[in-house]
């Protein structure tokens, strides 16, 4: 033992060089797992569909009379005349429903739910995620149930008539109401989890000091708790962003586009998985997809830059493992 | 401004965290809240501070009853031990939030700001963010932050205790030092009786949410009122042995089965003829001498000036400080004595004290 001991002094010089090793090293080492797992399922279907967008393949084709095509797809896209409708619907969907429920209204009933007796607030809360973990189908059922047409529909039935409204078939007559609302209550609930949580891990001596500071609640919220989640508030944004960008199915089931409520992502599958004709257009598809992912990245890095991200994530104290 | 507690009473449900407490504060006087971990101060603090509504009784600053008065409309200063500076914002910042959420003019509000800074010695540091700071210099912006509203009113809650132990001596003295310049009535909560006893002009002992005694530090020390706040106060603590108090023509004798104690008439003549009370030596009042009560070395711990001694008579430990010189071992055989006019009587089973009442 003690001439282990003894020995580990005397090499010092190649023990040096495996400690430098280890060191340079050891960062990889840990981000290995994550790295594979990010490469496999994130990189490596970005790049089969950009290189899919790249070809001509579809159902006519089938997967080995393809050609490639250079940016043909990409030419098709700028120069349909849908695309730039579709384009401004996604734009005016994500906007709304991001800034109005999926960051507004979590923010709004994370804020009020920490504000109220804990009980009720967490009673409130997990009511409100029983949307998200109710199957897509049986929601959207449930949605066309509240806003059919006369003389069915809750809307109309129990809560218009009465009131003397003329009853409508509600779904065509106001289609982004919907869609928004939809989309909107089921992505609330992610955002209010979230904030819910980093305001109530938020000291509470700093909510006593600025009590003591003179702030009102409103100044509160804004100088203390906001400052305080905006880690937090750029995580949701973001992730929802993207989640907005590409989901579709609520779209899909409760109009499936009709009413002009076709969005990008609904559009790449109407394209490239269920089309009328018949015929499924991967590669055009897939270049639909190729443009939601540099939107989505462009996003995502603005957000970063409006949320000072460099500032967030700083330099780790430890320097040495 | 006066601060006064008339039966205030705090209930979290069926818990009484502070139980009947009144407490008046002179104009600009250092009251310290002083007593063991849960006891309620922190409890006492923030009803004083308006975070708390007290469930029963009234809290006056300067005759007005401030109960339902919100916490910024109170002119309150406060320092908490966490500092709880706000990490996204500069020390500048920091120290200028009250104020502009009081719309003070903005040159004002500079003037104000780096008046104090440079009163606490920061000003170099204005435009660094908290975590960019010392323990100790985050301490002194959170003081900054509370002095800057020019405050009726100072609340501390256990400023010092995140410091280590040569800043938090440093601190202590330039707290005190301020507060008496200022002249800012300060209630300052801490459960290390060093502190309370240097830095406050009274001290308010609390324990399981009732108040124990509100009187300076020296009578805190040499007149305890309860058995409770003789055993809290003092490092090292106060002995205590159970004895029967006998009068012997004019003189006074505490016994038990093994030792007998001359006290004094005057405090012995309260506890005679009472039964079993509980006597309190301090460790200071007893001395070694060669006619006293012979006693063996059962412990030894050296403290540096003094050794801390724990002397064993029969079942009974007498703890008491000697000097070092001596070489006291382990097994030694020693005689003492106690300062028969130090000692202290309390009714074992009221636990207050039988001379001071
Ligand atoms: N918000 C609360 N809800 C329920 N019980 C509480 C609450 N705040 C304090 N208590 C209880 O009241 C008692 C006093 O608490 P307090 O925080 O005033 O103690 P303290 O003297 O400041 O202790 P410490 O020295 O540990 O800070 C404790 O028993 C505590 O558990
Ligand atoms: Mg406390």
């Amino acid at each position: 033992m003690s001439e282990d001991i003894a020995r580990m002094g005397q090499c010092k010089g190649p023990n040096r060089l495996l400690d430098h090793l280890r060191r340079a090293w050891g960062p990889f080492l840990f981000m290995a797992p994550a790295t594979i797992l990010v490469l496999i399922f994130f990189l490596a279907p970005v790049i089969i569909i950009i290189g899919i967008s790249l070809t001509n393949m579809s159902s006519a084709t089938g997967f080995k009379n393809w050609a490639w095509i250079g940016l043909q797809n990409y030419g098709k896209i700028f120069r349909n005349p849908k695309s730039g409708t579709i384009f401004r619907n996604t734009v005016f969907y994500v906007l709304v429903t991001l800034s109005l429920f999926n960051v507004g209204m979590a923010l709004v009933v994370a804020l009020l739910t920490t504000h109220v007796p804990r009980r009720g607030g967490f009673l409130f809360r997990s009511l409100w995620l029983l949307p998200r973990i109710t199957p897509s189908v049986v929601y959207i059922m449930m949605w066309n149930y509240i806003a059919a047409d006369a003389p069915y529909g809750i809307l109309n039935r129990h809560l218009l008539t009465p009131l003397g409204v003329k009853p409508t078939n509600w779904v065509p007559a106001q289609p982004w109401a919907f869609v928004i609302l939809t989309n909107g209550f089921i992505g609330a609930s992610f955002g209010m989890i979230i904030f819910s949580s980093a305001i109530e891990s938020i000291p509470r001596d700093y909510m006593i000091a600025a009590l003591v500071d003179g702030c009102s609640l409103w100044q509160r919220i804004r100088y203390v708790i906001l400052p305080m989640i905006r880690w937090p508030l750029l995580f949701v944004t973001t992730y929802q962003t993207l989640s907005l960008l590409t989901s579709f199915e609520y779209i899909l089931l409760l109009t499936d586009g009709q009413f002009n409520t076709e969005v990008w992502s609904l559009w790449a599958y109407h394209r490239a998985l269920n089309n009328y004709w018949g015929n499924f257009q991967w590669g055009f598809g897939a270049a639909l997809a190729t443009i939601l992912v540099i939107v989505g990245i462009v996003m995502a890095v603005v957000y970063m830059r409006y949320f000072q991200f460099t500032e967030l994530v700083q330099e780790p104290r430890i320097e040495a493992l | 401004m006066i601060v006064k507690l008339e039966h205030v009473t705090k209930k979290f449900g069926d818990v009484v965290a502070v139980d009947d407490i009144n407490l008046e504060t002179r104009d600009g006087e250092f009251v310290a809240l002083l007593g063991p971990s849960g006891c309620g101060k922190t409890t006492t603090l923030l009803m004083i501070a308006g975070i708390y509504r007290p469930t029963e009784g009234v809290i006056r600053f300067g005759g007005r009853v401030v109960n339902r008065v919100p916490p910024k409309d109170r002119n309150i200063g406060m320092v908490f031990q966490s500092y709880a500076l706000y990490p996204h914002m500069t020390v500048l910042e920091n120290l200028t939030f009250p104020m502009r959420l009081k719309k003070v003019p903005r040159t004002e509000m500079l003037q104000r700001a780096q008046q104090v800074a440079d009163m606490m010695g920061i000003g170099h540091l204005l435009d660094r963010k908290p975590g960019q700071l010392s323990g100790g210099q985050q301490q002194r912006v959170a003081l900054g932050r509370a002095l800057v509203k020019q405050p009726d009113v100072l609340l501390f809650d256990e400023p010092l205790s995140n410091l280590d132990a040569r800043l938090r001596l440093s601190m202590r003295a330039e707290i005190k030092r301020l507060q008496l310049d200022l002249g800012i009535t300060s209630i300052y909560v801490t459960h290390d009786q060093v502190e309370a006893m240097t830095m406050a002009e009274r001290i308010a002992v609390i324990r399981d949410g009732q108040l124990q005694a509100f009187c300076p530090p020296n009578e805190l020390y040499d007149q305890p009122r309860t058995l409770f706040v003789a055993s809290f106060i003092g490092n090292p603590p106060m002995n205590f042995l159970e004895v029967e108090v006998v009068a012997d023509g004019d003189a006074f004798k505490a016994r038990c089965p093994e030792i007998e104690i001359p006290v004094s008439a005057e405090r012995g003549r309260a506890a005679a003829g009472r039964g079993k009370v509980v006597m309190g030596v301090r460790p200071e009042d007893i001395y070694l001498t060669r006619d006293g009560i012979a006693g063996e070395v059962y412990v030894v711990e050296p403290l540096g000036r003094d050794d801390l001694v724990d002397v064993r008579v029969g079942d009974v430990h007498f703890k008491t400080l000697v000097d070092p010189g001596l070489g006291l071992k382990i097994g030694d055989q020693v005689r003492f004595g106690i300062r028969p006019e130090r000692v202290q009587f309390f009714d074992p089973r009221t636990e207050h004290s039988l001379l001071w009442n």
